[in-house]
């Protein structure tokens, strides 16, 4: 099993080839094929993973299971898993399946739609997995191509908008970190990751234009990467792409979206800024932080005014995410083992909540929530699995989305207070927001004369959120389940972080005597 | 066994709430109901076999699983056993089981659902899931899992206030619960990340170890630097007065009237809104170390105890009456707490929690009779109807108002359960204040306990009928399943004043023996007279009368028994040794009471009508209950989403959309033209530019000489 990752990386490419040569046809045998085909491969590439997972070992902090080769071009092919990655990696393969099981009703291009989601997930768990910068990179802007496609194929009517800002967005961000990725390469002269987390890079101050630059060239290259993870995450107030790309997006793409993109941006703050740049990290670390509060109570606030059900869950996200940053930039164990935590539970807490709205706009063709009301009276296990997710959202304790707030919180907390205040005050935020959303949907007498017919959840849709229901509880009552895994890791990342901060400090006292 | 006792409900919850469409709705109903007895049965069992000198600090704990680790963040499922969470468990589970088994009779025909609606087994599994909840909240042995039980009590409370979901109220009320209590939440999560910041835990051991080590210690927060311990108290209270409708938070609490009347009983009464008081009670090796946050909590539960009972004076809904009655006799227990009588505030909360449950349940009985119908003034003249409910109610009122024989002291005063324990309060809050704002003010909120207690029996029970004479014709007594547990609570709200004064509200000596708490003679040196042995040393004390007693202090270092006073803390002493005058005060007060309520509502009834006419403005303030709500509305409500919709608007939409494609604008027809295609080639541009930056890194790095 030496290549295992690869592997694993590249079935869903296989799947995707396979029904792009051999799949004919736009009959219904066909789409029907076409999506078997698919749920197999997601499948397989689930159990796949869990041989990575079992293979997996905890207390080893270093990069397991590394598959190194020669590429063209003298370039190097460079797959590793670590503590920090692996989580996405399974998070990544476990909704998939889901994913392609909750577009079983689509009709339209079938199969196009499942080969771009098929290539998708190659992309999404390349870059989790890639140690190479040049194949980080690849992996990296070309997922968002199939994405591009998701939302502009099959999305709603103002698609070319929202992908049109998605682009203009995402673009500023990838430019930025192309330079960075040269220089890097020019100042260590290697692309390989995990040596590039052991290089130092310049810290001397200098001044551009006269602005005097603290912490230097790590300073410019964390400024250069933070433009685009913060535009994936997204932070305030670079976050206005995601509502439009959520609402045009088709329910499977929102999920994915929700679920797995945006987990990109934190992922990168793990592997890139805070081991290569800990001296930018340092530096730029408090604006983060203030961005990241700032975030919490402004999108929760929007959110509360919101008549879309997917713009409404769309800013709660960038309120979660805020945790997210928030958690990596305390620097700290409980900080970062929170933001993982957040951004895994956030897979499963997210994903569920567009699914639940994709079963109503799948009934009723609207996102307004205004066109809802009294579901309980017809929908009773919508209404059970929705409060459900409403409730994981605001957080409740013995649901994952205590555990990831809870830990961000307590990680702040040590670094500063002030942020820590405003965050917190985002748990009331949030249960405003989310429990008005479920009482204007669910809640009240059923009313609506277009609604007195709509049917509660079949068996397909149960399935499809049983798996979902079950990770969260999980997650929230025996948390160990992730912490144990990624503790080391995390351990292992602030130590080095603090290490390299103190030469630095030491280095400059030195200077300045 | 503690373990049977805490997961009896949650596996009645899930039978309820799942299994009923296999088993039937009655089964799936008594399913839930008989776990909960045996859980009552066996808490009895565990309150009254537990000797706290027996466990090395008065209790011991049964870890169950693994939570949350990370770093040296530590935290456990476990069960913490001592003597205050066995008290909590015979509250929660006696009244639970007998909520259960009332709402049989209550919830059997509800106009709020159609016919052939399932409501009843949905309703059973939230009881039994709050109970799960709350007796999560009490066992808890660090303060994660208390927020666990503290947010799902939450929940559940939501869940029941909602239960009627086609009602518009109820879902506001609900809501409203849950977002005030989150509020409180907040100072209390900040309590808990400052407590692990200074102690390096969230386990109660090891906090009450650490915490005489920070005295005088300051830490910075929000700019301003505090003492650690007293801003930690003040936080944790943060999240007391949410969970027990304490003054500032207290607005959500009427309104969870919404909700069926055995909720009202069960979590608005007795248990739900007690966790404040728990709280305070569990962390007082804290509260011991922080002067300024127990001053705080004296004054705010005096406020809130009288506030409330001005406000509890005019209502016209039976149950808001009663809800307003919980929320002022919550802020006698703070006082207590606040003054360092943990004991007494629990005495309090244990007698409270079965005449107030039992209040609850009879009004649930008129209501029930009355076919829902909830305003005093359509009541009158109903003892004859409903003889058995008047009656329990009568005990309950008795109890409420404290009447007992004052001065009579035969080894334990004579009355009914408030009478013991409430004036024990008052007694407490006179000798730790001197007198002061907190003893006036209980006093005077005795006196109105009193009346609106009996304005609304003499509304309800006597004079004639008023309102639709359809209804009172058809009043029925209730069935045997509501009247049943009546009798039950009616047993406790005489009889629990008396039998566990001793406990509760003896001398230093027994409390301390009852809550596991070494103790010593005053003055000795540390001697360890505390366990067990010198029983009959104490009792032969006791025989040779009061006076002759010695002065017994409390000696245990933080987290050396259930409870933790600082030796010297007199005031559990003290408040024995307050005038006759004192001791008389409070039923004096109630017998005023009695005499203005009687005068306006027996005597001359036309009389209260004249002087809400007269004191208008007053009238008013009082009705809409000083205002509190408008005035949230107005500060808190209305301006969220005013600032929602301008962030939204204004802020994202016209500036950040804005200034990004103003600056688009000018950089993408660049890239269109380059890329060879005019309007809808973003995707196209994208993929170029991307292909056109790989390019770039690869040439750099080949020409570099390849990686590595």
């Amino acid at each position: 099993m030496g290549n295992i990752l690869s592997l694993t990386t590249f079935i869903p490419l296989i799947g995707a080839a396979i029904l792009a040569i051999f799949l004919r046809g736009e009959d219904a045998a066909a789409q029907r094929n076409a999506k078997w085909v698919a749920l197999v491969t997601t499948v397989v590439t689930f159990i796949t993973s869990l041989f990575i997972l079992s293979n997996f070992d905890a207390a080893n902090t270093g990069f397991q299971m590394v598959e190194e080769r020669d590429w063209l071009l003298g370039l190097q092919y460079k797959m590793g898993v670590d503590g920090i990655s692996i989580l996405f990696v399974m998070l990544t393969t476990f909704l998939m399946p889901l994913v392609i099981a909750s577009c079983w009703d689509v009709g339209t291009r079938v199969k196009e739609y499942m080969i771009a989601f098929l290539i998708l997930e190659t992309l999404m768990l390349g870059v989790f997995l890639a140690l190479d910068l040049v194949l980080f990179y690849l992996f990296f802007e070309a997922g968002l191509i199939p994405m591009f496609l998701i939302i502009g194929i099959w999305g709603g009517k103002n698609r070319i908008y929202a992908s049109f800002k998605f682009f203009l967005y995402t673009f500023l961000g990838s430019v930025l970190m192309l330079v960075a990725m040269v220089a890097m390469f020019t100042a260590a002269g290697t692309t390989d990751i995990p040596t590039l987390m052991t290089y130092t890079f310049e810290t001397e101050n200098f001044s551009i234009l006269g602005v005097q630059i603290i912490g230097g060239m790590q300073t410019l290259l964390w400024i250069a990467f933070f433009a685009s993870f913060a535009v994936k995450m997204p932070m305030w107030p670079v976050h206005t792409w995601l509502p439009d790309a959520h609402v045009q997006a088709p329910t499977a793409g929102s999920v994915v979206l929700a679920a797995i993109l945006l987990k990109m941006g934190g992922y990168g703050f793990l592997r890139f800024s805070l081991p290569m740049f800990p001296v930018g990290s340092e530096v730029m670390g408090p604006l983060v932080l203030w961005l990241s509060a700032i975030a919490i109570v402004y999108t929760s606030l929007v959110a509360l005014v919101q008549e879309d059900m997917k713009k409404l869950i769309a800013y709660s996200s960038v309120a979660h995410m805020g945790y997210v940053t928030m958690g990596i930039f305390a620097v700290n164990q409980q900080g970062i083992d929170g933001a993982i935590f957040q951004m895994i539970s956030h897979g499963f807490i997210s994903g569920a909540l567009f699914l639940c709205v994709g079963v109503i706009y799948d009934r009723m063709h609207t996102r307004e929530i205004d066109a809802y009301g009294g579901l309980v009276n017809r929908m009773p296990a919508y209404a059970l699995i929705f409060m459900f997710f409403t409730m994981a959202n605001v957080g409740l304790p013995g649901t994952s989305g205590f555990i990831g707030e809870f830990l961000t919180l307590m990680g702040i907390f040590q670094v500063n207070t002030w942020v820590a205040v405003i965050a917190t005050s985002g748990v009331i935020l949030s249960a405003a927001y989310a429990l008005y959303l479920y009482r204007r949907v669910v809640m009240g007498d059923l009313i609506k004369e277009s609604l007195k017919t709509i049917k509660d959840m079949n068996t397909r849709e149960r399935a499809i959120f049983a798996p979902l229901v079950a990770m969260t509880l999980l997650l929230g009552v025996y948390p160990a389940l992730v912490l144990d895994i990624i503790g080391p890791s995390v351990n292992a990342l602030v130590g080095n972080y603090e290490t390299a901060l103190a030469t630095f400090e030491a280095a400059t006292q030195f200077a300045s005597n | 066994m503690e373990t049977i006792i805490l997961f009896a409900p949650l596996i009645g919850a899930l039978i309820c709430g799942f299994g009923w469409k296999f088993i039937g709705e009655a089964a799936a109903q008594w399913t839930a109901t008989g776990l909960l007895f045996l859980a009552a049965l066996l808490s009895w069992i565990v309150f009254l076999t537990f000797d706290a000198s027996a466990h090395h600090n008065g209790g011991y704990t049964v870890t169950v699983l693994r939570w949350i680790e990370s770093g040296t963040l530590s935290t456990d499922w476990a069960i913490r056993m001592d003597r205050l969470t066995a008290t909590m468990l015979i509250v929660i589970t006696t009244v639970s089981a007998l909520v259960h088994l009332y709402s049989f009779g209550y919830m059997a025909h509800d106009d709020n659902f159609k016919e052939g609606e399932s409501y009843r087994p949905r309703f059973f599994a939230y009881l039994s899931f709050f109970t799960f909840a709350m007796l999560m909240l009490v066992t808890a042995d660090n303060l994660v899992q208390m927020f666990f039980g503290w947010e799902g009590v939450g929940v559940a409370s939501y869940l029941l206030i909602g239960f009627y979901y086609r009602k518009p109220t109820a879902n506001a009320a609900a809501i409203k619960a849950f977002v005030v209590n989150r509020v409180g939440d907040f100072g209390f999560a900040l309590g808990i990340f400052a407590l692990y910041m200074v102690t390096d835990s969230i386990r109660f051991e090891d906090i009450f170890a650490a915490i005489p080590g920070l005295q005088g210690q300051t830490i910075s927060f929000i700019g301003t630097e505090w003492d650690t311990l007293n801003l930690i108290a003040v936080l944790l209270f943060i999240g007391a007065m949410g969970k027990s409708a304490q003054l500032i938070l207290h607005t959500w609490l009427p309104d969870a009237m919404e909700g069926p009347t055995p909720v009202s009983a069960l979590i608005h009464a007795a248990t739900m809104v007690t966790a404040g008081v728990f709280l305070v009670c569990r962390m007082s090796p804290l509260m011991e170390y922080a002067p300024q946050a127990q001053s705080f909590i004296v004054w705010l539960g005096a406020s809130t105890a009288f506030f409330a009972a001005t406000v509890g004076l005019v209502q016209n809904d039976i149950k808001r009456v009663i809800a307003y009655s919980t929320c002022s006799q919550l802020g006698y227990m703070f006082v207590a707490a606040g003054l360092g009588v943990y004991s007494v505030a629990m005495f309090h909360l244990l007698t409270h929690a079965f005449f107030k449950a039992m209040l609850f349940l009879g009004a649930g009985s008129v209501i029930h009779a009355m076919h829902h119908e909830q305003d005093m003034r359509n009541y009158g003249g109903l003892r004859h109807k409903i003889p058995k409910t008047f009656w329990m109610m009568m005990i309950g009122t008795l109890a409420i108002t404290g009447v007992g024989i004052p001065l009579l002291y035969i080894g334990f005063p004579v009355g009914f359960a408030g009478f013991v324990s409430k004036d024990a309060i008052i007694e407490s809050a006179y000798a730790g204040t001197g007198g002061g704002y907190a003893f006036w003010m209980l006093l005077i909120a005795a006196l109105m306990t009193s009346f609106y207690s009996w304005r609304l029996m003499f509304m309800t029970f006597f004079g004639t009928p008023r309102g639709d004479t359809h209804t009172h014709e058809h009043a029925h007594e209730s069935p045997m399943t509501m009247l049943a547990p009546l009798y039950v609570l009616a047993v406790g709200a005489v009889l629990s004043g008396m039998v566990f004064y001793g406990s509760f509200f003896g001398y230093t000596d027994k409390v301390g023996k009852f809550f596991g708490v070494p103790y010593a003679v005053e003055g000795a040196e540390h001697a360890d007279a505390g366990h067990g042995d010198d029983a009959a040393h104490s009792d032969e004390a006791a025989a040779e009368g009061d006076h002759a007693k010695p002065h017994y202090v409390l000696t245990g270092e933080p987290g050396q028994g259930a409870i933790h006073a600082n030796p010297d803390n007199h005031v559990l002493n003290d408040a024995h040794e307050v005038s006759w005058l004192v001791k008389l005060s409070p039923f004096l007060a109630m017998l005023t009471g009695l005499a203005l309520a009687y005068q306006m509502y027996i005597r001359r009834p036309e009389l209260p009508a004249r002087l809400a006419a007269q004191q208008r403005p007053l009238y008013l303030f009082l009705l809409n209950k000083w205002y509190f709500d408008e005035i949230y509305d107005f500060i808190f409500v209305k301006p969220a989403f005013a600032l929602g919709r301008i962030l939204w608007k204004q802020g994202d939409t016209k500036t950040i959309d804005g200034g990004i494609n103003g600056l688009a604008m000018g950089i993408i027809p660049f890239f269109t033209r380059l890329a060879g295609r005019a309007q809808s080639g973003y995707l196209f541009t994208y993929a170029f530019a991307m292909v056109l930056g790989l390019a770039v890194l690869l040439t750099i790095v080949s020409l570099g000489g390849g990686a590595g």
